[in-house]
């Protein structure tokens, strides 16, 4: 018989090290798909590793597909830290790039230190626009979040794709659906000549850091963590719940709406409906392994990146699908979970016993 | 309340269980160290104990739910052998007729009482329903028991006692022939209490073994044959009740003399809050006041006795600035209050001692710290520029765990590893260090071991003492006529006038309680109607 016991204080080997194992776990399960394609294994993952770090370009592809995942992720760890269950982070990032797009692409112009900090603002507004709606919905009426937020996810991308044939259209795209591209003045510059990585990597590390220190040392981290941990207690000793859910909102479109800006400003350079290959989902799984710890979303964000551009790679050398990130991702985020699970409780196995 | 009228038999082979050497370690911690216990047929044992001394704990081992790492459960067979109770194995200690009524009703409310006690005996696969045998069964049980309920009514249309009996008459449908009883008084009026005390000791005569967890100890003194305390994981005292008193045990329990609370008389001052027809409607009579007329002033504890669930919790929430009135008018400090806010509250020298101190006195996960002074950290004392100042809130803590005796690993320990009585020393740090000039303490001190319970009576006293208004909402009785000067009852709602304690009479009080009675001079001075005139 198994039997659980909860585990009062958990040391510092259990918080830090269960994530890292878990990821290490996943990447070796990753042989058995491997094998079953009949890929050879060894080389397999010398190809994976390659394709993440082998080279200068290489290491900032995986950088790039970092950085929104990195602004998602902590999207998602701040709305989760206050229960606020946001599934909507994809349709956010969309209503951020679309906001920048809208600004960015000419109706206003400027030196760059005026433009960029302009379409930054317009994207991380109308991301905290788009989940602080369905909020006070939560708030005010009991409608369930998770129901709202993830539906406005499709109500989004129709709606972009809609302006994308008609207000935002670019005339000289010959018929393709995307928008007139980012004016030069607000692009977000590059980070090394010829590469892709821009400042939105700068931008997504304050982010976390800054993110980190406001959840520890202010008031309304304060507040936001006491929200999250026990709604009754925190409303008994007078916090307002409602106000400290629409901070967090805000907070969380921001940010997911920043990543949208980022990919429009710095990765693309214009808006279509394959922007994101589902950034505002992954972010979710980001932050479940970074235990929604800020510091840690840029740690799983990295590692994420890193199987995504790494499989990525290595599916093209050898002819396996690329389809085997997303399982190890997945399967990352199960080993996290149990791990998460094993933190928290002791196992006991006992034998039956033979008398009685 | 007289005690037990027949001695149970404790020859060897009337012995039903024995626990012998029971040890169970939790890391460094021994919550069971060798505990020998023996009941006998026929026979009622109080097991006391502060919380934390291991009773929770031994009671899982009996029922299976952890193993013990040293000692034996010993149970006797129906046939009379004695048999060594399978560990970690809850089948065989309900095969064996250990039956348990917890503290929290395991009922489905929707369901008939017949329904929940047959549940989980009939087969699943079966062609019609055929209760006759069950019927037969329990009403030979309630005949001989005087545990009398209706089971053809839906358990949520039951009362708090008759729900209880139906747990009892579960577990002897199972043919329980130990019964344990966790805390069964905590829900109950003076009365249902009494007539439980009376089926338990029926029982009993017929055979059934008992025992009670309990920390009342005027009840225990009454209903059992022999009282076992645990203290700190030890078993420090067996006794036979008849040999037993009042004080001796507490002091077993506790380890050290244990102060008697006391008022000393002192005159009142002006009102600090008074309530004028608040009317709250929220359809259910749980969170409904009708018409209510209280004030409690300086210096002055106001006692409101009720059963829980008569409206202590709509009181509660509006005196704590977490509800508005629907109608009516509170006056705080002789101004009436327009914006219901509980921050407003906390900050302008309300002091709330809330019901559930685990749901909604502390957030866990956070530290000692924190939650001392989460009420108040958007004061200028706490931040600088929308910063914590974490010297200061841990400052405050260091004082309050020190003036409080607040037993932790240390400020910056998570608040969900303390004790129950260390969470209300903590909120009482929280909410008395501030000097406040009406308190709300609602049952604070229910749940609690008779040294904390002590504790939250002086504190409370002392901050009477001070000149501060206390209104006390609890379901203890005792507690009630200790500490308050005056007491009002609540039923359904409603609140009778506040009476002075010295010219309460005990057995009056539980009747108004029921709502069977109306409070002496209550129809002259209030125009509402009394709940108990519909009875």
């Amino acid at each position: 018989m198994i039997r659980f016991e909860p585990r009062s204080n958990p040391g510092p080997f259990l918080v830090y090290g269960v994530p890292v194992l878990a990821a290490i776990i996943a990447i070796l399960l990753a042989a058995i798909p491997l094998a079953l394609a009949g890929a050879p294994i060894i080389k397999a993952y010398g190809l994976m590793i390659s394709g993440a770090f082998g080279s200068v370009f290489s290491t900032s592809e995986m950088l790039t597909r970092a950085t929104p995942l990195i602004l998602t992720g902590l999207a998602a760890a701040i709305a989760f830290r206050a229960k606020l269950w946001n599934i909507g982070a994809e349709g956010q990032l969309y209503m951020g790039a679309m906001a920048a797009v809208a600004i960015g692409s000419g109706v206003i112009d400027g030196p760059s230190w005026i433009m960029i900090p302009i379409v930054i603002i317009a994207g991380m507004v109308a991301g905290a626009l788009m989940l602080i709606g369905p909020t006070l919905l939560k708030t005010r009426l009991g409608v369930d979040e998770v129901v709202t937020t993830l539906l406005l996810n499709f109500i989004v991308l129709l709606f972009v794709q809609m302006m994308l044939e008609g207000a935002l259209k670019d005339p000289m795209s010959m018929g393709w659906p995307q928008s007139e591209p980012i004016i030069d003045s607000a692009v977000f510059p590059a980070l090394l000549e010829r590469m892709r990585v821009h400042i939105g990597l700068i931008i997504a590390l304050v982010s976390a850091i800054a993110l980190a220190i406001f959840v520890k040392r202010t008031v309304w981290g304060f507040e936001i963590r006491a929200v999250g941990e026990n709604a009754a207690a925190a409303k008994f000793s007078g916090i307002s719940v409602t106000k400290t859910m629409i901070l967090v909102a805000a907070l969380s479109g921001g940010l997911a709406g920043l990543a949208g800006v980022a990919e429009v400003a710095g990765t693309r350079g214009y808006l279509a409906t394959d922007l994101s290959p589902g950034y505002g989902y992954a972010g979710i799984v980001v932050a479940m392994l970074a235990r929604l710890s800020p510091i840690g979303v840029i740690a799983s964000a990295l590692f994420v990146a890193s199987v995504f551009v790494g499989a990525d790679s290595m599916s093209r050398a050898i002819g396996v699908s690329s389809y085997l990130a997303d399982l190890i991702v997945a399967m990352a985020l199960l080993c996290v979970l149990i791990g998460g699970f094993l933190t928290r409780f002791k196992v006991h196995f006992d034998r039956k016993s033979a008398h009685g | 309340m007289s005690s037990a009228a027949h001695t149970p038999s404790e020859t060897s082979q009337d012995l039903l269980l024995s626990l012998a050497g029971v040890t169970k370690r939790f890391g460094p911690l021994v919550a069971n160290d060798a505990i020998d216990l023996t009941v006998h047929k026929g026979e009622i044992l109080a097991l006391l104990g502060e919380n934390g001394a291991g009773k929770t704990t031994l009671m899982n081992i009996l029922f299976g739910h952890y193993v013990a790492d040293e000692g034996t459960v010993t149970v006797a067979s129906r046939t009379g052998n004695l048999e060594q109770l399978e560990p970690g194995a809850p089948q065989a200690a309900l095969d064996a007729g250990i039956g348990m009524v917890h503290q929290h009703f395991t009922l489905a409310e929707n369901l008939t009482g017949l329904d929940n006690i047959v549940l989980g005996t009939e087969p699943i696969f079966r062609l019609r329903r055929d209760r006759s045998t069950a019927r037969a069964k329990l009403g030979e049980l309630m005949a001989g028991s005087g545990l009398n309920v209706d089971l053809d009514q839906p358990v949520h249309k039951l009362t708090v006692g008759e729900k209880q009996r139906v747990e009892i008459l579960k577990a002897l449908y199972r043919d329980a022939r130990l019964l344990v009883l966790d805390e069964p008084t905590a829900v109950l009026t003076p009365q249902e209490a009494d007539s439980l005390f009376a089926i338990l000791r029926k029982l009993a005569e017929n055979g059934l073994a008992v025992i009670i967890i309990a920390h009342k100890l005027a009840e225990v003194l009454a209903v059992s044959h022999r009282i076992a305390v645990l203290r700190g994981g030890v078993k420090v005292g067996e006794m036979k009740t008849s040999e037993a008193d009042h004080k001796s045990i507490a002091e077993l329990m506790v380890g050290r003399e244990v102060p008697a609370s006391r008022r000393t008389p002192r005159a009142p001052g002006k009102p600090v809050i008074s309530l004028a027809d608040v009317t709250i409607d929220r359809g259910d009579s749980r969170r409904s006041l009708h018409g209510v007329n209280i004030s409690a002033r300086e210096g002055e504890i106001l006692g409101i006795a009720g059963v829980s669930g008569n409206g202590q919790a709509a009181l509660a929430q509006l005196i704590a600035g977490l509800d508005k009135p629907d109608s009516g008018t509170v006056e705080i400090f002789g101004e009436t209050v327009t914006k219901f806010d509980a921050h407003k509250f906390a900050q302008n020298g309300i002091a709330r001692i809330p019901e559930d101190r685990h749901h909604d006195g502390m957030v866990g996960s956070m530290t000692v710290a924190e939650n001392i002074a989460i009420e108040d950290v958007r004061s200028k004392e706490y931040q600088k520029l929308g910063f914590l100042d974490f010297d200061a809130v841990h400052k405050r803590a260091e004082h309050a765990i020190a003036d409080y005796d607040v037993r932790c690993p240390g400020p910056d320990a998570p608040a969900r590893l303390l004790s129950g009585g260390n969470i209300q020393k903590l909120i009482l740090a929280r909410v008395l260090e501030k000097s406040p000039k009406l308190i709300l303490a609602n049952q604070p001190s229910r749940g609690l071991d008779v040294g904390a319970q002590s504790e939250v009576h002086r504190r409370l006293l002392e901050a009477r003492q001070s000149g501060s208004a206390v209104i006390l909402i609890s379901e203890d009785l005792d507690e009630l006529l200790t500490i308050s000067d005056q007491i009002a009852v609540i039923h359904a709602g409603h609140i009778t006038p506040a009476m002075p304690t010295d010219s309460i009479d005990r057995s009056e009080l539980g009747l108004m309680m029921a709502g069977q009675k109306t409070a002496p001079h209550a129809a002259h001075t209030t125009k509402t109607t009394n709940p108990g005139e519909t009875a």
